[in-house]
């Protein structure tokens, strides 16, 4: 295989969450009564940037082929603590950010010592310290509000326009990517989750630093769900514990992660797809709206969506030349 | 040939310590434990009628987790529990409007329903070979919008046939029947597992499929049809719910997964399949629910419940669940 082919066959699923969501996008903006407007797009921006932090957070987790379902909570936590946190002067919203993204690190460090030095299996794992962490958030914050002296300057920058045109929360998600995730990919910790998630003892016996990898990327989840959170909070000036907006966060992220072409078996895949994995997603939700269908059916709509994209997956049953080759 | 000189050569007996599986041991421990620390909080922990009422309130959780168990013992998981407990209750009560037939068709058509939804998750995991995690999910969201479409987002005003509340809330002889629907889902499972080879083939397909496969099970088809008991247990538990409180409602059912996996799993059975029995997962149920219902006696709030149950199943697991060093 020559190096484009490579390069194509690596950036596959990435491209067809693109393509599903330039296509998708394409006819939400053509049907919206307001057309291709920066209002427009500014709305759908923020409401994509949201989920996209969330599915960045699921890929680093899924790279090492585990799956992390706190990263609803964790976010649901920053978005609770963030109500409280972002008050007064920039400086005291400068520490309430710092605070928010720190205790997103600590609840991902939570999770990576326990799937390292516990050595539990992460879906089980991630399950139980959700329940913890929803519990913290539910105690700061019993019922949704924010605090008395809560700046919205911050806020409203990062979710209004640059130049009048441009998404800030998209520019923000932009650099995010080129400040993280690129230096990230090309570290030497980076291309050590991906040998974990493709095959761990391999890994191992390669002198990969297995434990650290793993590691950084819990940690990394959770600083993204932290900021996933943030966004959250910066969107609508309150903190709210929701247990159905968490579990809704988890599932969109994996489902954002599945059809932005990160496998779920580790080692394959890039935060890139999974950022349009999330944007194509809501805009696949979003499309209802504009068709003046009842919104009854947008949850139905949504989910055979979801269920014809997972099923593309097994096109490559056509590949399979040896029947066991199934069982792998 | 080979097996004649096999049994010319027995394994000693093993002694009755051996064969006590350490988990459930552990599990029905804990079980003693919390049921010690209740009976220091109040003595009615103790009594019989408090037994009994929290048996019958695992019994709902006991049937779907039996279902879940078919599933893990695969090594695969079905998070579309949630909303195939809600189908089976709202189908259940959808059927009993429709006259005396409706009436007496009410449980069958519930479970039925359930089981078609296990059977799409079960093609999608055997035959397309989709993760079963990503299936389920959307095989859940698609069930979600079915029923959102047909109650109009609402509580159906349909109610439970009085068979399904003489199944969940009635009682033989002072036992309630919940438990002992539960009692004989458990029995044909232990069964099932046990005694058929369907049941010996699940444990294979858990501990490596491609052996299995090799082996002559049919492995794609075992594997469709434990989604599909999954999925009518789910059903099933859903309809005795119904019976229990009368009427369906939206989200019945999302109350009941991580519970399912968490009781499962605190039983001693293998996330990653083929190891765990039918025991360990009534210990798992009985676990969960007496947690629940002590944290709720003790009039803790929400926040600390959480905090506490998720705390606990971190505990256990670490107590037990962990695998064995890789190197």
């Amino acid at each position: 295989m020559n190096g484009l082919r490579y390069r194509f066959a690596e950036q596959r699923g990435m491209l067809l969450a693109l393509a599903i969501f330039v296509l998708m996008f394409a006819l939400y903006v053509a049907n919206h009564p307001a057309g291709f407007t920066p209002n427009v797009v500014q709305t759908a921006a923020n409401k994509g940037v949201l989920l996209a932090l969330v599915a960045v957070a699921q890929t680093f987790v899924v790279l090492t082929a585990g799956i992390d379902l706190s990263v609803g909570m964790i976010f649901i936590l920053a978005n609770c603590l963030a109500s409280y946190l972002l008050v007064g002067t920039p400086i005291g919203v400068a520490l309430g950010v710092g605070g928010v993204l720190l205790t997103g690190l600590a609840c991902g460090a939570l999770n990576g010592l326990l799937v390292i030095y516990g050595r539990l299996q992460p879906i089980v794992i991630t399950i139980a310290t959700g329940a913890v962490f929803f519990g913290i958030a539910l105690w700061i914050r019993p019922y949704p509000g924010s605090a008395a002296g809560f700046s919205s300057d911050l806020a409203d920058a990062l979710t209004g326009k640059v130049f009048g045109i441009i998404p800030a929360s998209l520019l923000f998600l932009v650099v995010l990517v080129l400040v993280v995730w690129v230096p990230f990919r090309r570290s030497v910790i980076g291309r050590a989750v991906y040998a974990v998630g493709s095959s761990e003892p391999a890994a191992y016996m390669s002198g990969v630093p297995v434990m650290r990898a793993k590691f950084t990327a819990y940690m990394l989840s959770g600083l993204f769900a932290a900021m996933g959170g943030l966004f959250m909070t910066f969107f609508t000036y309150s903190g709210e514990a929701s247990l159905a907006n968490g579990n809704t966060y988890t599932l969109s992220s994996i489902a954002a992660v599945v059809l932005g072409g990160v496998s779920l078996f580790g080692g394959r895949g890039s935060a890139i797809g999974a950022i349009f994995g999330a944007l194509a997603f809501r805009a696949i939700g979003d499309l209802l709206f504009v068709f003046d269908f009842d919104p009854l059916w947008q949850p139905l709509f949504q989910g055979v969506v979801l269920l014809l994209a997972v099923s593309l997956g097994a096109a490559r049953l056509f590949q399979v030349r040896n029947r066991l080759d199934l069982f792998s | 040939m080979t097996t004649d000189k096999l049994n010319t050569n027995p394994a000693p007996r093993p002694n009755w310590t051996s064969r006590i599986d350490l988990p459930v041991a552990t599990a029905f421990g804990c079980i003693i434990l919390l049921l010690l620390i209740g009976s220091l909080y109040s003595p009615n922990f103790l009594s019989p009628e408090y037994l009994l009422q929290q048996l019958k309130v695992g019994a709902f959780l006991g049937v779907i987790a039996t279902g879940m168990m078919l599933v893990i013992l695969l090594g695969q998981i079905d998070l579309s529990v949630p909303w195939a407990v809600t189908l089976g209750a709202m189908m259940a009560s959808a059927a009993t409007a429709y006259g005396p037939m409706g009436e007496v068709l009410a449980i069958p058509f519930g479970v039925l329903c359930g089981v078609l939804m296990g059977l799409v998750n079960g093609i999608g995991v055997a035959y397309l070979r989709i993760p079963s995690m990503i299936v389920t999910l959307a095989v859940n969201a698609v069930a979600q919008g079915l029923m959102v479409a047909y109650t109009g987002g609402f509580a159906p005003v349909d109610s439970a046939s009085p068979a399904m509340r003489y199944l969940a809330a009635g009682t033989i002889l002072g036992i309630p029947n919940a438990v002992i629907v539960w009692a004989i889902t458990g029995i044909l499972a232990v069964f099932l597992l046990g005694r058929t080879t369907f049941g010996r083939a699940i444990y294979g397909i858990g501990n490596k499929e491609a052996a299995a496969y090799l082996s002559g099970v049919p492995t794609q088809r075992v594997v469709m049809i434990a989604f599909a008991l999954c999925g009518g247990l789910a059903a099933f538990g859903g309809v005795l719910l119904v019976g229990y409180a009368g009427k369906a409602a939206q989200s019945m059912g999302d109350a009941y997964l991580l519970p399912a996996i968490a009781a499962v799993v605190l039983g001693g059975t293998s996330i990653l399949g083929g190891r765990g029995n039918y025991l360990g997962t009534i210990a798992g149920v009985i676990l969960i629910t007496l947690l629940q219902s002590i944290l709720s006696v003790m009039q803790i709030a929400e926040f600390g419940r959480q905090i506490i149950y998720g705390g606990v199943i971190i505990v256990m697991l670490l107590l037990y669940g962990r695998e064995k060093s890789g190197r």
